[in-house]
């Protein structure tokens, strides 16, 4: 079997300093790399993106940023979508819209469900990120934005489809929209905190008539009496619990300190909840261990 | 060496280079000319004729020697002649007039040129990458890169990765894990966008006059910023200049005063206090005083508790990465962003630090980014109350006993008449948790856990952006007051106690601090020993002539407009040398001296980092400014604002040298050891320059040589590249790599430390009660009470809890005990500032640096997060709160406008809950300035946030600004301009 080019983002990690962005900008702005790309619009092109959402409310709030790029998709929709052969798949996994044939067919742009292929007007070609091809097939190892990004985000590996499978398993790696089948190259690992939910809180307490943070606070959460997630409040009283489903409902969120207890039903939205400040209440005297 | 045997060697040593190479024979095809060489006192010497590019030579005297280059004796002229040349023989020589030259200006610095370029003609730049491609090197403001060119023209810039033949990195081993920095040089953002910023649309490629000015007749001064400009050639730019330069020189001294960005581009020669400040103190100017801009609280005010006055009152660093990644068991960014504006170097330690548990509290009242990615407590006071949150600590500290006893008790003075205040036993009112959150918003339950936690833990104060001061809290109007509660909080646990320190991992990385490479802040080649950190090794180390303005008068910067349109300015000192220097009053106008009457502005615009920018734009129509200039790379909002208009070009397109980070001795001594490596760059020119731009070298030698300068200024037509060989032979380099090897690379790691080399940790000296051992000369020896290297720059060689140097001047808004007093404005207080309910606040940029990338063709303008781009015009991000955006009307990215009566800018909307409510934040990084109206009273599309924010100081008796937290309104912008400012704006 061939080693083919893979692409892993670690979107824990990014916390979008654009150097990659940056990066793919100084390599295509300006420059034509025949039988690669043509050169990319100086503004409007972000072959490179990075998307960025919020989880939670202050004080539990969180910046994530998630690169989005070509996919270099194996069943490629914008391949089905292009005539005269203008996207190839090459035999390495690297899609590349070629800048010639492509001239005209902007239904290559529409085709892609992630929205990484762009329309140069000045050209009339649709373009994306061709995963650095140019400088792979000069002896490059890795991607620009890989080579510049300061946080180690990026991993670029040239494998075997088997062995990539397996580092997906083991790793946890995700794609981006699964359901489509159009089994991209680019790997995320990660991936929940852009695709799923926390419910958190600040547990506090009364300690000799003082309103204060409950440290060490074991928190529960459970569905239906299962139990989902389960987390310990730190010196602020603060708890998180990640990797919920969006929408889902039916929690029963259940704290226990040293000094007291509460439980409360929880549904989450679209969105992360911060549950605000939570009081633990003395339990009454009949409940109390011997 | 036999003088008739050198000179007679020189003409033959012309002819054989140019049959050797091409280049040198077509330089001497540029100029016909006869150059006398001659002793004084006889007559006796040779000529060279030049014609058509044939060498001619005669021994003895010419009739008619179109220059001659003069010796005092035979002995001066060989020890002058014979090779190899030693420096110190020839500026002693040249400034003694041992030797002199006589002629027209611009000849004699081409003749010497002619004669240099025999040598360097032999040098080879860059690295064949194949295919017609050669890699280069150079050196950014956002860090070293790599260059890649192909047919004359940039393909690519990336960072530097480093090779096997590369000094190995260092490495640290804490808790049992081993860590080292990866091989290669991280950018910042500013760094990665040259190439765009190289090829910009905004390039002046040039010389341009305004096309209503007319030097003989009508300058329609009223026009500056309105009127369009008109291509000239650079002999009639040129002509312009040097005309005015001599017809202002006529008015009396001071009539010329020079106005420059706080930095520049990166590089040792093309920087301003190189040869901009040579070019000018051979011309003698008013000089506009800097204010100490990013370090105003710790300046003002926190160096009177420890001194630091060389450090601008910022704490020492070193060792503090190995410190804190061994011992430390939590660290608190207090107003802390590195990753923001220091790029990424720092973030990597970050990481570590995250890996070995160590916990994080972060207290901003923006999630800025640095406590976005790493995680942690995220505490938000209101804008600008932080020193009562610090205060409440104390109180915690106080009554729970949870500080440092015995370094309290041995290392400082003042602590009872503190711990009085803090417990209320002077005001009345005790500085509880309780008390601090009515002030801040803050729940006292978290104030008493962050409290316990820093009391009961190893625990590094992460204070202002570095960790060890600038930018962030000490900027605003509580500052001062917020700057001093740091260096309190540190002193009650115990700075320099193994574990506890300042610091958030973006200094004190463990290199070589004994290597000597000299930093931009040395001046250079300036010559210039009174403005620069010349003196301290640069100037015994690289032997050049000395230079120095000869006009006394100065502007304060911040009251430029003031001083222009009003006639008056008054300021305080940033004088480093001690601590009670900031007490000198300096300004404006100065005895003896006549007023500004033509203005030389250079490099990036100032409206978009400067306070009250409406001034600046007001300032510059105002009839006394007879003449303005302006020197610059890129056409900013400021650029138009001129009458003649030179284009400078970028690193990439000249020769220059320079060190990742090292700003030399002066005020952050040691800077590089931000960076996981010392990277020394040779800045290669890649290309030429673009159109008919020019180093900032070249035009000022141009202009030189209009006033018969030129030969003074280059040191006798020494290049560029010249002084970029005698910046190698002055520094450690040439200790360790040739000359050849460098220019051919481009580049040298400096070898890292030993481990046991290792420079010990700041401030622990202190702490134990030892003579200072930490590698920096500072305090002077002369601010020693006793003992040289025995306690700290303060009058009782203690920390001071209450400041004894605050109690010999009566100011207001720096009592001697720190007491807290808060915001200025309030409109409660100040019922002007009614209708304008939210805080402002302008931090420095994360993608652009101050205004450098920020540009109409640069890749920074397709990050969302900077400019959002609507009908064709990119307008700078403010980020504000869901809930104040929402009871505005306000959705994401719409266009808004950011005004109270100082100005009104257009951004669009970022709707984030990662800012405060009552709080928007817009960052003062723009290079656009774009009126809707008349310039300097209408409304600026381009961004420039720090119109808003006011020229009042950060203290009566301080030169320093004030830009957070400034009340404004915002709404939604609907395209209309009515805004006026208000007269006293």
């Amino acid at each position: 079997m061939a080693k083919k080019w893979n692409l892993i983002v670690d979107v824990a990690r990014c916390d979008n300093c654009r150097l990659c962005f940056l990066a793919v900008k100084d390599e295509y702005v300006g420059n034509d790399f025949p039988g690669y790309s043509a050169a990319q619009p100086t503004h409007g092109h972000t072959w490179l993106d990075i998307r960025r959402k919020e989880r939670g409310a202050y004080p539990l709030l969180e910046a994530r940023f998630m690169p989005v790029m070509c996919n270099h998709c194996d069943a490629a929709p914008c391949i089905e979508a292009a005539r005269d052969g203008a996207v190839r798949k090459r035999a390495d996994g690297i899609v590349i819209i070629d800048p010639e044939k492509a001239r005209g067919q902007k239904q290559i742009v529409d085709a892609c469900p992630y929205g990484a292929v762009y329309w140069n007007e000045e050209r009339q070609i649709p373009q994306a990120w061709p995963f650095d091809a140019q400088l792979l097939d000069a002896g490059w190892t890795r991607i620009r934005g890989e080579q510049s990004c300061p946080m180690d985000v990026y991993r670029t590996l040239k494998v075997e489809d088997e062995e990539m499978q397996r580092i997906r398993v083991e790793e946890g790696l995700e794609v981006l929209n699964p359901e489509l089948e159009t089994r991209p190259r680019v790997y995320y690992k990660n991936l929940h905190v852009m695709t799923r939910c926390f419910v958190g809180g600040s547990v506090v307490e009364q300690v000799d008539g003082v309103e204060e943070c409950a440290a060490g606070v074991e928190v529960v959460l459970s569905q239906g009496g299962r139990e989902v997630g389960r987390a310990t409040t730190d010196t602020f009283g603060e708890f998180k619990i990640d990797g919920l489903e969006p929408g889902s409902t039916g929690y029963e969120l259940e704290a226990a300190g040293s000094t007291g207890r509460l439980t409360m039903q929880v549904d989450l939205g679209e969105d992360s909840r911060y549950l605000g400040v939570l009081r633990l209440t003395a339990p009454s005297p009949r409940f109390r261990e011997p | 060496m036999n003088l008739s045997v050198l000179l007679w060697g020189i003409p033959q040593a012309m002819r054989a280079a140019a049959r050797v190479y091409p280049e040198y024979a077509a330089r001497l095809k540029e100029r016909n000319l006869i150059a006398q060489f001659r002793l004084r006192d006889k007559p006796e010497g040779r000529w060279i004729r030049l014609d058509n590019g044939r060498v001619r030579t005669g021994k003895g005297l010419h009739a008619k020697p179109d220059l001659t280059l003069h010796f005092q004796n035979r002995a001066i002229a060989e020890e002058f002649l014979t090779p190899p040349f030693d420096l110190l023989t020839r500026v002693d020589a040249a400034k003694n007039f041992k030797i002199g030259l006589e002629g027209p200006d611009e000849l004699a610095v081409w003749f010497m040129a002619t004669l240099a370029r025999m040598e360097t003609i032999t040098w080879k730049a860059g690295t064949d990458m194949g295919d017609g491609v050669v890699r280069y090197a150079n050196g950014t403001n956002g860090g070293p890169i790599f260059v890649y060119v192909k047919d004359g023209k940039v393909i690519r810039t990336t960072p530097i990765d480093f090779d096997e033949t590369d000094a190995p990195s260092w490495s640290i081993t804490a808790r049992g894990k081993k860590f080292t920095p990866p091989r290669r040089t991280t950018l910042g953002a500013h760094g990665a966008c040259q190439k765009s910023m190289l090829y910009s649309k905004a390039r002046l490629l040039y010389p341009m006059k305004r096309v209503d000015f007319d030097p003989d007749g009508e300058r329609n001064i009223a026009n500056r910023g309105k009127s369009e400009f008109v291509r000239i050639s650079w002999d009639e730019a040129l002509d312009i200049v040097s005309k005015e330069i001599r017809r202002a020189k006529a008015a009396g001294p001071g009539a010329i005063c020079v106005a420059n960005g706080s930095h520049h581009q990166w590089g040792n020669l093309g920087h301003y206090l190189s040869a901009f400040n040579r070019f000018w103190n051979l011309i003698g100017t008013t000089r506009l005083m800097h204010s100490p801009d990013s370090w105003e609280g710790w300046f003002w005010g926190a160096m009177h508790h420890w001194g630091n006055s060389l450090r601008l009152g910022c704490p020492e660093f070193y060792g503090t990465v190995e410190d804190c990644l061994k011992e430390a068991e939590m660290i608190v960014f207090w107003s802390s962003d590195p990753d923001t504006t220091y790029g990424f170097e720092g973030a990597r330690r970050r990481e570590w630090a995250r890996q070995l548990g160590i916990k994080m509290v972060h207290i901003d009242p923006y999630l800025n980014h640095t406590a976005a990615h790493l995680g942690g407590k995220w505490i938000a006071p209101k804008a600008g109350t932080d020193p009562a949150l610090a205060q409440a600590l104390c109180h915690v500290w106080i009554t729970e006993g949870l500080y440092d006893k015995e370094f309290v008790e041995k290392r400082t003075t003042g602590f009872d008449e503190w711990k009085a205040y803090i417990l209320g036993e002077t005001d009345g009112v005790p500085k509880t948790p309780e008390w601090q959150e009515a002030e801040t918003g803050v729940p006292a339950r978290d104030v008493r856990a962050l409290a316990r936690e820093w009391g009961r833990k190893k625990t590094y104060l992460g204070a202002g952006s570095w960790g060890v001061g600038v930018g962030g809290a000490c900027r605003g109007p509580t500052g001062m007051q917020w700057a001093r509660m740091m260096t309190i909080l540190g002193a009650m646990q115990g700075y320099g106690r193994p574990g506890s320190n300042f610091g958030n991992l973006q200094f004190g990385a463990p290199l070589d601090f004994s290597f000597y490479f000299p930093g931009y802040g040395e001046g250079s080649f300036s010559g210039d020993l009174a403005y620069s950190a010349n003196s301290a090794n640069n100037y015994q180390r690289m032997p050049h002539i000395v230079t120095m303005n000869s006009v006394r008068q100065v502007i304060p910067r911040m009251w430029l407009p003031e001083a222009i349109t009003q006639g008056k300015a008054l300021g305080y000192a940033t004088d480093v040398g001690s601590v009670q220097g900031q007490f000198f009053p300096v300004g404006y106008p100065s005895p003896g001296h006549v007023p500004v009457q033509m203005l030389y502005k250079y490099g990036s615009q100032i409206f978009g980092t400067m306070v009250g920018g409406n001034r600046w734009a007001r300032m510059y129509q105002h009839e006394s400014l007879k003449f303005i200039v302006n020197q610059s790379v890129w056409k900013e909002g400021e650029t138009p604002f001129a009458d003649v208009i030179l284009p400078a070009c970028t690193v990439f397109e000249k020769w220059d040298i320079g060190e990742w980070y090292n700003v030399g001795a002066g005020y952050v001594h040691h800077m590089y050891s931000m960076n996981n490596h010392r990277v020394i760059s040779m800045q290669h020119k890649c290309i030429e320059p673009l159109g008919e731009s020019k180093s900032d070298y070249d035009i000022f030698l141009a202009v030189a040589e209009r006033l018969g300068l030129g030969a003074v200024y280059s040191e006798g037509g020494t290049t560029e590249l010249d002084w970029c060989k005698r910046v190698f032979d002055s520094s450690d380099l040439s200790k360790h790599i040739s000359w050849r090897q460098f220019l051919k690379k481009g580049y040298y790691v400096v070898p890292a430390e030993s481990e046991t080399g290792r420079a010990p940790v700041a401030n622990r000296w202190f702490y134990e009660g030892r003579k200072k051992d930490t590698p920096e000369p500072y305090p002077l020896p002369s601010d020693y009470l006793g003992e040289y290297l025995e306690g700290i720059q303060t009058p009782s060689g203690k920390f001071e809890f209450v400041a004894s140097t605050l109690k010999r001047i009566d100011d207001p808004d720096r009592p001697p005990l720190n007491r807290y007093m808060p915001t200025y404005e309030d409109p409660s207080r100040e019922p002007e500032l009614a209708g304008f309910p939210l805080k402002l606040l302008t931090g420095h940029t994360r993608y652009a640096f101050h205004v450098m990338g920020d540009d109409e063709s640069s890749s920074v303008w397709g990050i969302r997060e900077h400019r959002i781009e609507k009908d064709g015009h990119y307008y700078l991000v403010a980020r504000i709160n869901p809930q104040d955006a929402a009871s505005r009307g306000i959705g994401d990215g719409d266009l808004v406008r950011l005004w109270n009566r100082r100005a009104s800018v257009v951004c669009a909307a970022q709707v984030t809950a990662r800012i405060q409510p009552g709080v928007v934040s817009a960052y003062s990084g723009s290079a656009q300035y774009r009126p809707a109206g008349e310039p300097g009273r209408s409304t600026d599309l381009g961004g420039c946030v720090n119109m808003l924010n006011t020229h009042k100081p950060i203290s009566s008796k301080a030169h320093g600004m004030r830009p957070n937290t400034t009340l404004i309104q915002v709404e939604k912008w609907t395209g209309v301009d009515t805004w006026q400012p208000a007269e006293t704006a």
